[in-house]
């Protein structure tokens, strides 16, 4: 078990009388990469800015190493930031502004020599892949070579703890998949704490150790990505991450759910006798099979080639499921659906009930519209410089 | 495209304004009252060597005097909340809207042997001062009249700096003089190239502030370029070659005032 570096208790922050984080309670691990995940507005941001030491929280404590570290300017703590719009100085090349810290700090207690400075600026240029680029003008790199520097500019002072503000939020799909990977590898090879700002949940899935779900200002859920992903605690959750299908239940038994007026065996425990309780069933969980041998039936609506799998969405009884097979089924067709134990997760009621997991409003537009959001800034202009 | 007939009236202005008076600046400077094309105006010009330089000379103090001021106050005025930040402004540009001679007219009566500074200092039982028609008289009416075109430039850099960069300074370690030092001095120098250019060129060019608070012994060029259109010494062949020399003058400072300013490009105001 690593130990324990940074910790956040109770801390709550107030703007203008707009409360953006309610008592966040949050450990940080030594070498966790560990991901603020949530919609804009969640307080995801803020959290990470409570940590550099930008803010400070209107109440609670911030904790380094078991010291209270809520007055320590951010100057003084050993931690380094990669901006979210990367912030590089104009005024410096490539070389001087990853030197930057290098220059201006003591390390280990004394002023690095030129030669030092200049060995370890090198090193960082080779991890980052930028080696070549050190007399560059920054405001003429690309975005992806901007956040490299970026990147170079804070691990050359060796932080405890690296905070990563939506770092690849300004960059195209592709080399936004390919920057993932380097920063895992980054965080693996440097055995640096990564504590990452996103609001991608694939992007949250595939890198962290820890995800930290978060809306209103609120930690919703903290736990692995498989957790997180199998076991939502609540729909909220369970709809910001991947897709997912929520229906009324109630829990009539551990181990027996009922929905839409028929008993599923699942897997889930612990609720009271007839309790109420949202229902997750994933896309993926859901088998189709013959009318005669379905738990439930439902008449397809519309189906949506994706490639790997048809997006099918089926009606219940007006309740819409979106499920993903790789076997087609017309439209207007009659369908038997059967989920095995495993595929339902129960959870309580919460505030989030019934807000999320219906898929009436489902259009395959829908993806391309969330898409879209992404901006198309740079699209394809970024590759190329970037495979140049 | 047809937008570019928009800037038609702005290139009639330019031509008519701009470019013909330079021309015909040029051609009084070689020429002769009898219309004959001649160097004369450049070599009688040896006998005011002395003005060239205390002109110069002047104009440098108080653009420096304007810097050390200047720059300060739009540092604070930067750092202040918005609405102060606006009321501030105000309080400097305020000054402007008022007639230059007048504000220049009333630094006479303060600057008087018998004005108020004096009366003041006599008050508090201080030996009075002699500025009036001094060099220094001058140079607070220049420092005056002048510095809230240095104010303003440097100010609308500095506040147009992205306050993530002095984030990104502090995260990397920096306190708060080395913030100022590393990262917000080198990102205004631009607003300082144009606030020295701003104070500078009319400084060394101007003929009213001499007159008025230096009195007749601190001849500038911008008065003795007036003599010769205006005064008793009629010749705008002599003016217009003074003027002709001092603009060369000028345009080299400023040339070589951007070249080591480098990556100043905004401060290019010629």
């Amino acid at each position: 078990m690593a130990k324990e570096l940074i910790r956040l208790r109770d801390c709550t922050m107030v703007f203008d009388d707009d409360v953006v984080l309610n008592k966040i309670n949050l450990s940080i691990k030594d070498n966790e990469f560990l991901t603020l995940l949530g919609p804009s507005g969640c307080g995801k941001t803020t959290t990470l800015r409570i940590i550099g030491g930008f803010v400070k929280p209107t109440s609670g404590d911030v904790f380094f190493n078991g010291v209270r570290i809520n007055d320590v300017p951010p100057h003084k703590r050993t931690v380094n930031t990669v901006f979210q719009k990367y912030a590089l100085f104009p005024h410096l090349d490539v070389y001087e502004n990853i030197a930057f810290g290098l220059r201006i700090n003591r390390h280990e207690g004394r002023r690095l020599s030129k030669d030092e400075i200049h060995s370890r600026v090198m090193e960082m240029l080779e991890i980052v892949s930028l080696k070549g680029f050190e007399h560059r003008d920054v405001t003429s790199l690309s975005g992806g070579q901007q956040q490299r520097v970026a990147i170079a500019r804070a691990l050359v002072n060796r932080p405890k703890v690296l905070l990563l503000d939506e770092p690849l939020g300004a960059l195209d799909l592709r080399l936004r998949k390919d920057m993932q990977i380097e920063l895992k590898r980054i965080q693996e090879a440097t055995g640096i704490t990564f504590v990452y700002v996103t609001h991608d949940q694939e992007e949250a899935l595939s890198m962290s150790d820890t995800v930290v779900v978060m809306d209103g200002g609120v930690i919703q859920q903290i736990g692995t990505p498989e957790d997180i992903y199998n076991e939502p605690v609540n729909a909220f959750v369970a709809d910001f991450i991947g897709e997912s299908n929520i229906v009324d239940g109630i829990m009539i038994e551990d181990g027996v759910v009922e929905i839409f007026g028929k008993k599923f065996a699942c897997l889930d425990a612990g609720f009271a006798p007839n309790e109420p309780v949202d229902v997750v069933i994933r896309p993926e969980d859901v088998d189709i099979v013959d009318i005669k041998d379905g738990m439930l039936t439902g008449t397809v609506t519309n189906v949506t080639f994706k490639g790997v799998h048809y997006d099918v969405i089926v009606d219940f009884k007006g309740f819409k499921w979106l499920i993903q097979t790789t076997d087609y089924c017309p439209v207007n067709s009659r369908i038997g659906i059967k989920i095995d134990p495993d595929g339902i997760h129960v959870m309580h009621k919460s505030q989030y009930s019934g807000m999320f997991g219906d898929y009436s409003s489902y259009s395959a537009e829908y993806e391309e519209i969330s898409d879209a959001e992404l901006g198309p800034e740079e699209t394809v202009s970024e590759d190329k410089l970037y495979e140049a | 495209m047809k937008l570019k007939y928009l800037s038609a009236p702005y290139i009639v202005w330019m031509a008519l304004f701009v470019v013909a008076p330079v021309i015909i600046v040029v051609v009084y400077a070689f020429t002769s009252a009898a219309g004959e094309f001649t160097f004369d105006n450049f070599a009688k010009m040896g006998g005011y060597v002395s003005v060239f330089s205390r002109s110069f000379l002047l104009a440098i103090i108080s653009t420096a005097i304007c810097i050390i001021i200047g720059y300060p106050v739009a540092y604070i005025l930067s750092k202040e909340r918005a609405r102060q930040q606006r009321i501030l402004i105000m309080l400097i540009m305020l000054p402007m809207w008022m007639n230059f001679l007048l504000r220049t007219y009333a630094w006479m009566s303060i600057l008087e042997n018998t004005g108020l500074l004096n009366r003041l200092l006599t008050l508090l039982g201080l030996p009075a001062v002699n500025i009036i028609n001094t060099p220094t008289a001058i140079v607070i009416g220049m420092v005056y009249n002048f510095l809230p075109f240095m104010i303003l430039p440097i100010y609308s850099v500095i506040v147009k700096i992205d306050r993530s960069l002095i984030e990104a300074a502090q995260d990397l370690g920096a306190n708060a003089v080395t913030v100022f030092r590393r990262v917000i001095f080198p990102l205004s120098l631009p607003g300082v190239f144009s606030g020295i250019t701003m104070v500078f060129v009319p400084a060394v060019s101007t003929f009213v502030i001499s007159q008025l608070l230096g009195g007749g012994a601190n001849m500038l060029l911008g008065d003795l370029i007036e003599m010769q259109f205006l005064g008793a010494a009629y010749n705008p062949h002599l003016g217009s070659a003074i003027a002709l020399v001092m603009m060369v003058i000028v345009m080299i400072c400023m040339w070589l005032m951007n070249k080591f300013g480098a990556g100043g490009e905004e401060a290019v105001m010629l």
